[in-house]
């Protein structure tokens, strides 16, 4: 047993020392900006900069609406699916499952083919619709891990005691789903939010390929012209990146712990 | 389960097509009217699955086949055995394959390590919390971190030559190169592999352990007839799960460099941006490509993963 744990903390240094590296080289690197001594002036930089302050809103916003319209779709779909249609949960699952398997720069190539400026709906003619194919790729991202989130969250109540309860008091299916269902999901729901904006505010490739000036594009901007400042975004986003699972695993605390009964 | 859910449910059962059951009179009065509640909320669903999903792919599958004038051809598929292409996958499957195995291996020790090896239970959760967040630390910011570290000028290459005197560059490190991107994909290979393969090996019960040793079994014995066959579905589905991951990666690898990989999304990228292969159905081949191999690799996933649930219960 002891030459187990002495193993064990060796297996665990290596590791450690692979992954905590980088960052602290990061840090430090981002703080030498200056010959003599260590300063944030990177980051003074990257945070003054107007570019930075626009693009990184700008993901904000986008991430919003994609957690806004990736909810409106899945939320009902999968409340149909449990209450109603169990019979196409496999469909809906593999549905789900498609951006795993297709690589987001095949989905962002086969936009630009099929949404170009001379096919049927042009959108990517004005920069109103390029926002919008871009909000709905990345719904496309995120929908394996939203589905999975609002999912879950439906498994830990009684859909159809309450749909029942909410029927017989008069409320409308639009209602029952607002209403009564949504409230009672809100912490999965909020998880797969909060994963998805992790997702979403870095994202790169799709972002430049139909050429949205996001915080992605920004970052490899910056990182073609500067040497500090990059490191500097890096932690930034990992900073971000915490920030958004803390939430998440801050959030779990509060999901119902009663037993599936359904 | 004689509720009124489940009579709709039998109800709705047969009927495989949505817009015809909203048509049919319910059973109970007060459902009478919920049906078309039913199609609408299926229908946000199922037009963003066909416009944004089905269509826009299919319409690249079509054109794989298409040669310019829009007849039938498979020229753009035997295109992608030219060397360029057939270099560009030969070198993506290669470091895909090296970052998922190192990163399966690798997160597997690890994952035994926090569970299994006696070490205090706080460290367990710092390693799985920080593997939540690496895992998703991908793309741009893990290539700057990365640059920042092991570049020409990183800290630890510096570090390296002025303390003892050690070129990395010189004595054949590049982090530019196969095992330098294969060392970077691993920052979110191995977390990735450490929250897959941790419930299960969470799920590997103690009496196992006291069963095989009651019956003589060394520690040795014990995971080479116990341990690692019911971890290997696991194990198998991962790695598959990794590979793809790797696979399809862009950002990373092109925030590194722009042209010192030749692996085939970079290729893509190069060719959505400006049709650099001079064929717009060569292109949607490669796409496919792309496609089939992510594809596979998540079908052998999918199928190990039904299996191994049956024992770790």
């Amino acid at each position: 047993m002891k030459q187990n744990r002495t193993l064990a903390w060796i297996v665990f240094g290596i590791g450690a020392a692979y992954f905590v590296l980088p960052l602290l080289a990061t840090v430090l690197f981002s703080l030498s900006i200056r010959k003599s001594g260590y300063t944030l002036d990177a980051y003074a930089n990257v945070f003054s900069d107007p570019r930075f302050q626009s693009t990184f809103g700008f993901s904000l916003w986008i991430g919003l609406c994609t957690i806004v319209v990736g909810l409106s779709i899945v939320v009902p779909a999968a409340y149909y699916v449990r209450l109603r249609a169990p019979h196409l949960r496999p469909v809906i699952e593999f549905v789900t499952l498609l951006p795993l398997i297709i690589p987001a720069i095949v989905l962002v190539f086969g936009y630009v083919r099929f949404y170009n400026s001379s096919s049927w709906l042009p959108l990517t003619n004005s920069n109103f619709g390029t926002a919008t194919l871009l909000t709905l790729a990345y719904v496309a991202l995120g929908l394996p891990y939203m589905y999975r989130a609002v999912d879950t969250g439906l498994r830990t109540i009684d859909v159809q005691t309450l749909t029942e309860a909410a029927t017989i008091m008069g409320a409308n299916q639009f209602q029952v789903i607002t209403q009564v269902i949504f409230p009672n999901i809100i912490v999965a729901v909020l998880s797969g939010a909060f994963l998805t904006l992790a997702i979403v505010i870095g994202e790169f490739t799709i972002a430049s390929l139909l050429g949205v000036q996001v915080f992605g594009v920004y970052m490899e901007n910056i990182g073609a012209n500067r040497a500090f400042e990059p490191a500097a975004l890096s932690i930034i986003s990992f900073v971000l990146t915490w920030g958004a699972m803390g939430m998440i695993a801050f959030l779990g605390r509060f999901a119902p712990k009663t037993a599936p009964r359904t | 389960m004689t509720s009124v859910g489940s009579i709709a449910e039998k109800a709705a059962g047969p009927v495989d097509t949505g817009p015809a059951v909203a048509t049919q009179p319910s059973p109970l009065p007060f459902l009478r009217g919920v049906r078309i509640g039913d199609v609408l909320a299926i229908a946000p669903f199922a037009v963003f699955a066909v416009l944004f999903l089905l269509l826009p792919m299919s319409y690249l599958l079509i054109q794989a086949f298409q040669a310019q004038d829009g007849s039938f051809t498979l020229n753009n598929i035997a295109g992608l055995a030219t060397p360029r292409i057939a270099s560009a996958f030969w070198y993506s499957i290669r470091i895909s394959a090296a970052s998922a195995v190192l990163g399966a291996v690798v997160g597997l020790l690890m994952a035994l390590a926090i569970i299994r090896g006696g070490l205090p239970g706080w460290i367990g959760n710092i390693v799985m919390t920080f593997s939540g967040v690496a895992s998703n630390f991908a793309g741009i910011p893990l290539a700057f971190a990365f640059l920042a570290t092991l570049g020409r000028v990183g800290l630890i290459t510096v570090l390296a030559r002025q303390l003892f005197g050690i070129d990395l560059y010189r004595s054949g490190f590049n982090l530019l190169s196969f095992w330098g991107l294969t060392l970077t994909y691993l920052y979110f290979q191995i977390p990735l592999m450490i929250l897959i393969i941790a419930p299960a090996i969470h799920g590997m019960k103690k009496e196992w352990n006291e069963a095989a040793a009651t019956l003589g079994a060394t520690k040795w014995q014990f995971w080479r007839y116990v341990g690692l066959p019911v971890l290997w579905p696991n194990l198998l589905g991962t790695l598959s799960l990794l590979f793809a991951n790797a696979f399809g990666a862009v950002a990373t690898a092109y925030a590194l460099s722009t042209s010192a990989f030749n692996i085939v999304p970079i290729l893509l990228f190069a060719q959505i941006r400006g049709d650099v292969l001079g064929d717009r159905g060569l292109g949607a081949a490669l796409a496919l490509g792309m496609v089939v191999i992510t594809a596979l690799a998540n079908v052998i996933y999918l199928i190990v993963r039904v299996r191994s649930e049956r024992w770790l219960k």
